[in-house]
């Protein structure tokens, strides 16, 4: 099977463009607009979609996405209904797609199941945000191969020997979180962010991704200018959250993701002059 | 009911948890990654200070020369004669500092956040007993201290909210989810998420990331090991049954823990609510199935998704979806029963030992008399029972006269 997520990092390397990573918690602000919404953010050059499944005590996160989440619950999401969103993104997109879980949902569905189910769907990888490597084999040996992505954190508190224990398991990209803290916190240390690039990349080969408090154009282009993709997630939902009602909320959204990616051109050009 | 199942002692405690914290199936580390380090340290310090003899012989002489301990064995002469059963005596944790037995465990946990140079303690609360216990360890080892605590909670308990501001914390109301006990653990792992450098979460019950039910119970099995003790040198003989409550499980783990080895009988009361057939209850063991929340794997009210349902209880402090890792091995092994208690039984619990022994029992505790009342009842009288009294109830003076 070819790798939708390796493919992608090397189009982009070859294009000289970093990767736009969007986070969208599905179902929110209900199944079929949050359909729409995605499916336009993927046409205005989005390059990897992590889909957001839902959970009742999202521990990790900051109060937009704990919010979309809550919106998402009420609507009925779960698991199941995530995958079916998958798939039929899936018929209208080849672009990677990383489902981002906390472990509860998967677990209650069954892992082995789940695994079998993602790849039907066409998913291409998971992360799960509060399985740390010590306990992940729990859900990865009732996989039965290895085609499904195993993301991994790397935060601002994991030591270098741990980063190459954690980059050992991990497979698709590393997410680095950019700051300890929750989705959503304000302010970005980019000076601090380029050194944990560095130490990272002295422990894995893998493309780095940086999420974590990244909301502006500005801020893309820093963060694509030193790692190998930008994530946005709270600022998505916020843009969400703020046009509940408004008819135009799947082109406002697009938008964003249109004026982000330019930024990643600017961040990526960035540093060819320096 | 119960169970008249031979009893089962051969749990080997010496085995649980492994060196990840897992008790057979449960426990664990389910945490993000932020967190992972701060925990390894955690670990590693745990290990390190708290068998220093130093350690050992500080918390020791705070145990005795401030919380009060040990505390006392008391035989409810009146209670037992109006049962007209078995005898029943109280280990009276209500009459340890601040109220309850919570103090136990975050004297522990400030020494030796103390000694890893943490200079801030947060918590999550319930019924506001751990919560003031914190705040109370704070201010006697001159920590910041800042207590999570859910809105429904606030109003429930307000004279413990009013006990931690004069004690110097920062309470700060949750508003998500259901403003309870859960939200609030949401709340507290989230600002340590972003305060992990120099803040060590006080964690209130044997629930949690390894190394928190460990810890939690190593700091709390001074009730038990005292009260098996005093049973000893008052009756000469071991009790038939140990009684206690259970939310997250700290102080049955506590009471427990000395007599794992022992030839008697254990039950954890869980909180029945409107009624086990309501959904409006808290009975996690009793009801709930297994699945990872704050941190560890464990029994949960949750449904077939996968999402935590809500729990509910007159107390404030067994309001809550989880419970510690450990018990749910205890469960699956037998080695104790649970039970569970509703809302009215709980009450009329607590004004039974109110009139006839002179004793406020806080809400919680009433659980653990209420099962108690109906042990005794049925057995012998050659027979001994050993209920942890929690804590005192004037905390829900509000609730119990608003009814």
């Amino acid at each position: 099977m070819i790798n939708r997520i390796n493919q992608t990092f090397e189009t982009l390397r070859q294009k000289k463009e970093k990767a736009l990573v969007g986070f969208i918690t599905a179902g929110d602000p209900n199944i079929s607009d949050s359909f729409s919404i995605i499916k336009a953010m993927c046409k205005s050059g989005l390059d990897i979609l992590e889909l957001g499944v839902s959970f009742s005590d999202p521990t990790a996160d900051g109060p937009v996405i704990q919010r979309s989440s809550a919106r998402a619950l009420k609507e009925g999401i779960n698991l199941r209904a995530v995958l079916e969103i998958t798939a039929r993104l899936r018929e209208e997109t080849s672009m990677p797609i990383i489902l981002f879980s906390y472990y509860n949902p998967i677990y209650a569905y069954g892992a082995k199941a789940f695994y079998k189910d993602a790849l039907a769907a066409g998913a291409d990888g998971v992360l799960v945000v509060d399985l740390p490597p010590e306990e992940s084999d729990e859900m990865t040996s009732q996989w039965s191969g290895n085609d499904l992505a195993l993301i991994r954190l790397v935060a601002p508190t994991t030591p270098l020997e741990r980063m190459a224990q954690i980059a050992q398991s991990a497979s698709g990209f590393i997410y680095l979180v950019s700051k300890t803290g929750v989705t959503g916190s304000d302010g970005l240390d980019t000076e601090d962010i380029k050194e944990k690039i560095e130490l990272l990349r002295s422990a894995t080969k893998l493309p780095i991704c940086v999420g974590f408090g990244i909301s502006t154009a500005d801020d893309v282009a820093a963060i694509a200018s030193l790692a190998d993709g930008v994530v946005i997630g709270s600022a998505f939902e916020r843009l969400i959250e703020d046009n509940l009602d408004n008819p135009d909320l799947a082109s406002i959204l697009a938008n964003k993701v249109n004026e982000f990616k330019k930024a990643t051109k600017i961040g990526s050009r960035l540093r060819l002059e320096t | 009911m119960r169970h008249n199942k031979a009893v089962n002692n051969k749990y080997n405690q010496d085995k649980f948890p492994d060196s990840k914290g897992h008790f057979g199936l449960y426990g664990g580390r389910y945490v993000g990654e932020t967190l992972m380090p701060a925990l390894l340290e955690l670990d590693e310090a745990y290990n390190k200070i708290v068998p220093d003899p130093s350690f050992q012989f500080e918390f020791k002489r705070l145990l005795q020369n401030y919380a009060g301990r040990p505390t006392p064995l008391f035989y409810a002469k009146r209670l037992s004669e109006h049962l007209k059963g078995a005898f029943i005596y109280l280990k009276r944790e209500d009459l340890v500092h601040t109220g309850a037995h919570k103090i136990n465990n975050t004297l522990g946990q400030a020494l030796l956040a103390r000694r890893m140079g943490k200079t801030k303690l947060i918590a999550e609360t319930g019924a506001g007993q751990h919560g003031v216990a914190t705040a109370t360890a704070a201010a006697l080892f001159g920590m910041e201290c800042r207590i999570f605590m859910g809105t429904e909670d606030i109003q429930r308990q307000a004279p413990n909210v009013q006990r931690m501001k004069l004690l110097g914390a920062q309470v700060v109301p949750v508003t998500s989810g259901t403003c309870t006990l859960k939200d609030a653990m949401n709340e507290a792992m989230r600002f340590w998420v972003g305060a992990v450098r120099d803040t060590f979460y006080v964690i209130g019950s044997v629930a949690g990331p390894h190394p928190y039910p460990v810890m939690v119970r190593e700091f709390q099995k001074v009730i038990g090991d005292e009260a098996r003790e005093q049973i000893l040198e008052n009756t000469g003989g071991l009790p038939a049954v140990l009684i206690a409550c259970v939310g997250g499980g700290s102080n049955a783990m506590g009471l427990f823990y000395a007599f794992m080895d022992d030839p008697l009988e254990m039950v954890g009361v869980e909180a029945a609510g409107k009624g086990i057939k309501t959904k409006k209850h808290a009975a996690t063991l009793g009801e709930g199935s297994i699945g990872v929340l704050h941190g560890s794997k464990s029994y949960l009210l949750q449904d077939e998704n996968g999402q935590i349902q809500e729990a509910h209880s007159i107390a404030a402090g067994l309001d809550y979806p989880g419970v510690g890792p450990e018990h749910s091995l205890l469960k699956d092994l037998n080695r104790v029963q649970y039970v569970s208690i509703d809302d009215e039984q709980a009450l009329e619990a607590f004004k039974t030992l109110c009139v006839l022994e002179g004793i406020i029992p806080a809400l919680e505790s009433s659980h653990a008399i209420a099962w108690a009342m109906v042990e005794a009842a049925r057995r012998p009288q050659n027979e001994i029972i050993v209920v942890n009294l929690s804590g005192r109830g004037d905390k829900d003076l509000g609730i119990v006269s608003g009814l």
